[in-house]
């Protein structure tokens, strides 16, 4: 996207040398200084000059830190940049805005390297989008900036190391709005997004040894979903299980559960189970291994739902 | 990576030497090698006002009353060296690049602080040896106690993302010693030697980072979060600029019980502690309007230890109209309040600032925004690899150790002898020694912990309509989220 727009910036806390994640590595010795910089650390001050810049027309790729670090940027979010086209009746509009952050448990992050705040983001006006891989999180990414409207780009950062895959170079776009079945199935599906992905992906595995057969779905942009394959998987299998890492009160997973519930409630075999964290802050080191919504768990509630 | 080749602007403060002038002997050998420092950077801050031309007021002799002043200079380094290399470079000499970014100004720049008459509150007690003794051992703890939390970080025994703040116990030491227990204090991240210095035992401090269920915080916390009821200590904030509101909230009690309440013992003060990224922060604005306000019992006190991470402070932060460099504390009379630059590196000097505001916060008289210029030694977390920083600027600030300095100075002042300060260094070794066997030892929480402390009660989630505790209903675990947690 630096390539193609030359009105493209990258900018955030400690982007320059590459970032917490390296990231941003190299990317200032390719296209200077004047595009990649380094912000103060004032998250609401950022994004909000994102959204300024954003609103006459420029591109602006902003990095929160940590998706903990999101939150003193949430009144700019959702009270000017999810309304800017809305309140001005599409004169402006801050579609040029993404915002890439790193979420989810690592495994040493404690309360404030951990947190999956999907959820309380998607609000109208914003896209929130999720990928579960390399691959996908290039074409997501770059659809994401190339986007009129502005988005929230959630990236695992627990794969940021252990994810390895071979990268298409170029340029490729994956479209948004669109869920993807990774693993087709008929006993039962299943349904996650971002990290989440591999832990269901060896739990479907477990459970095909075992003689279910479990049908796969990524959610990939997780709003506006993709209500369409979702329906048309559940009405095929009747039982689903929709898992995260956030807390499951008020999860993202209970906003798929009513939905699916009203477009399928006569296809549905039994309850939509929801495989989540506890409803604690997310998410104590010392607890995280039992606080995830882990592989086995994931299992039996497959087995639970199949069996009802 | 590679480190820039950056000098970076020299901050020599003021130092022990300074307030000794006007009472100590100044014969001794020791004294004239402790203050060759100060004088050489006196002389090479002559040297450049003779090049440069700027105003200075070098070594002013410490008035009565708030004053902050700071000199410029490069020590340790030649000055003739230093600023033929700058010639014809300009920017250059700082990462070459130009554009639209923060331009870091020449290095010379000397600014005359502010001056603050209107406290009542002219000077601390002075330091005697057992004063001296206990600063020492605390920040010998300090220092022994970061090392060793690094030590069973790599064995595996301490996790998660764990701040060091080697180099920065002055600061810790000279502020938070000489507080009363009753007074409360606000930390960041960077918070282990803060709370040993307030009171909180080393046992339940590395058990904590051991994770375990004696820690201070029953395990519940980790590195980022040491609170104390017992002691005052607030926390433990992993957000940066999250604890200066926490702290006014503190502060603000105090002024109601005594004002509204008409409690005559209600005179604690808050110490709020943050780094210089924090003063770009939104909620530092708004909490230094608001104490300002208020006029509450508070003092806000900067770590400025140049680095957020791998931003740069004069990077980050623009200067004051009319100066080169970026000063924190100079926001402090933008708010309404004195503004004290100190340095950090040297406890004396710290406590004598603190122990001003502070004074002054009892008093009445309202905030104080002090700045400390210090440094760390390590990277910002176990993680980091620090590789931004030169290794010239770093060599630079080791020479500046505190720890070392203090030493010297007791030696000096013959406030502690050689074997006196042995000792003491001992007592520090074998108090983390303990902790560490402590929290070893200790075992680790239960997993009936879990969903312990998310609300009032005790296991959360509330009390039914037969007024008892949800989860002492026999099906409440089966029904809910806390299934499979029963032990």
């Amino acid at each position: 996207a630096m390539e193609t727009d030359p009105k493209a910036v990258v900018f955030g806390e400690d982007v320059k040398f590459g970032g917490v994640f390296r990231c941003t590595l190299g990317l200032v010795d390719k296209f200077g200084s004047d595009r990649v910089f380094n912000t103060p650390l004032s998250e609401q001050g950022l994004v909000g000059f994102g959204i300024g810049m954003c609103s006459v027309g420029h591109t602006a790729i902003a990095e929160i830190q940590f998706a903990d670090y999101i939150h003193p940027a949430f009144d700019q979010i959702i009270n000017e940049g999810s309304k800017y086209r809305y309140r001005s009746g599409s004169q402006f509009e801050c579609g040029g805005l993404t915002i890439r952050t790193p979420y989810g448990v690592v495994g040493h992050g404690g309360f404030y390297h951990s947190q999956s705040p999907e959820a309380t983001y998607c609000v109208p006006g914003v896209k929130v989008v999720i990928p579960r891989s390399p691959i996908q999180a290039k074409g997501l990414l770059l659809s994401c900036i190339r986007d009129p409207n502005p988005c929230i780009f959630f990236e695992p950062k627990i794969l940021y190391r252990a994810s390895v895959e071979e990268v298409p170079e170029g340029d490729y776009m994956i479209p948004l709005g669109k869920a993807e079945v990774v693993r087709e199935g008929t006993d039962v599906t299943v349904i996650g997004w971002g990290s989440q992905l591999r832990i269901l992906d060896s739990a479907c595995e477990m459970a095909e040894k075992e003689g279910y057969s479990c049908e796969l779905i990524d959610v990939r942009t997780l709003y506006p979903y993709d209500i369409d394959t979702l329906e048309a998987s559940v009405k095929k299998t009747g039982r689903v299980i929709i898992s995260h890492e956030a807390a499951v009160t008020g999860g993202w997973g209970a906003e798929l559960s009513a939905k699916i519930q009203e477009r399928c409630f006569l296809h549905l075999e039994a309850p939509i189970k929801r495989v989540c964290g506890y409803d604690i802050p997310p998410s104590p080191l010392v607890f995280e291994r039992i606080h995830i919504p882990d592989a086995l768990k994931n299992l039996d509630a497959i087995k639970e739902t199949v069996n009802y | 990576d590679n480190p820039p080749a950056m000098m970076g602007p020299a901050r020599v403060v003021a130092s022990p030497s300074l307030p000794l002038l006007r009472s100590r002997r100044l014969a001794s050998p020791g004294f004239l090698l402790a203050g060759a420092a100060i004088l050489s950077a006196t002389a090479l801050s002559v040297f450049s006002f003779l090049s440069n031309g700027h105003a200075q007021n070098v070594g002013a002799p410490a008035a009565a009353g708030l004053q902050a002043r700071t000199i410029g200079g490069v020590p340790g380094v030649g000055m003739r060296q230093y600023l033929s290399g700058l010639k014809g470079k300009g920017m250059a000499a700082f990462g070459g690049e130009r554009g639209i970014r923060a331009k870091i100004p020449s290095p010379s720049a000397v600014e005359i602080g502010v001056e603050d008459t209107t406290s009542t509150q002219t000077s601390v007690s002075p330091l005697d040896s057992e004063t001296a003794g206990a600063l020492y051992e605390d920040m010998h703890l300090g220092r022994k106690f970061e090392d060793a939390t690094a030590q069973w970080y790599q064995r595996g025994k301490v996790f998660g993302f764990v701040h060091l703040a080697n180099g920065q116990e002055a600061i810790s030491s000279g502020a938070i010693k000489q507080l009363r227990p009753d007074d409360y204090i606000c930390s960041t991240y960077r918070d282990h030697i803060h709370a040993l210095s307030k009171g909180c035992d080393p046992k339940e401090v590395m058990a904590e980072l051991f994770a375990k269920k004696t820690g201070i915080c029953n395990g519940q916390g980790g590195s980022m979060h040491m609170f104390s009821k017992k002691h005052n200590m607030l926390g433990g904030f992993a957000f940066i600029g999250e604890g200066i509101p926490v702290a006014l909230g503190a502060a603000f009690q105090t002024r109601y019980r005594r004002d509204a309440l008409k409690d005559p013992n209600a005179d604690q003060v808050t110490l709020a502690f943050f780094g210089d990224g924090t003063s770009n922060v939104g909620q530092f604005a708004e909490c230094l309007n608001m104490a300002s306000l208020y006029k509450l019992p508070i003092v806000f006190v900067v770590e400025n230890n140049l680095w957020a991470i791998g931003m740069y402070h004069y990077r980050a932060t623009a200067p004051h109209l009319g100066d080169q460099l970026p000063h924190i504390y100079k926001k402090g009379p933008a708010f309404g309040m004195p503004g004290v630059n100190v340095d950090g590196m040297d406890v004396v000097a710290v406590r004598e600032a603190i122990g001003k505001a502070v004074a002054r916060a009892r008093a009445g008289e309202g905030p104080t925004l002090i700045e400390a210029e210090t440094y760390r030694y390590r990277g910002h977390s176990l993680a980091d690899p620090d590789q931004l920083r030169s290794p010239e600027e770093k060599e630079r600030f080791a020479k500046m150790d505190p720890i070392e300095k203090f030493r010297a100075y007791c030696l000096e002042n013959n406030l502690l002898t050689e074997e006196q300060l042995k000792e003491y260094e001992n007592k520090a070794e074998a108090k983390v020694q303990e902790a560490v066997e402590f929290a070893d030892n200790s075992p680790k929480p239960d997993k009936s912990q879990l969903l312990n402390n998310v609300f009032a009660d005790p296991k959360g989630f509330g009390v039914d309509e037969n007024g008892k505790y949800r989860y002492q209903n026999p099906d409440f675990m089966a029904k809910s989220a806390a299934a499979g947690l029963q032990q």
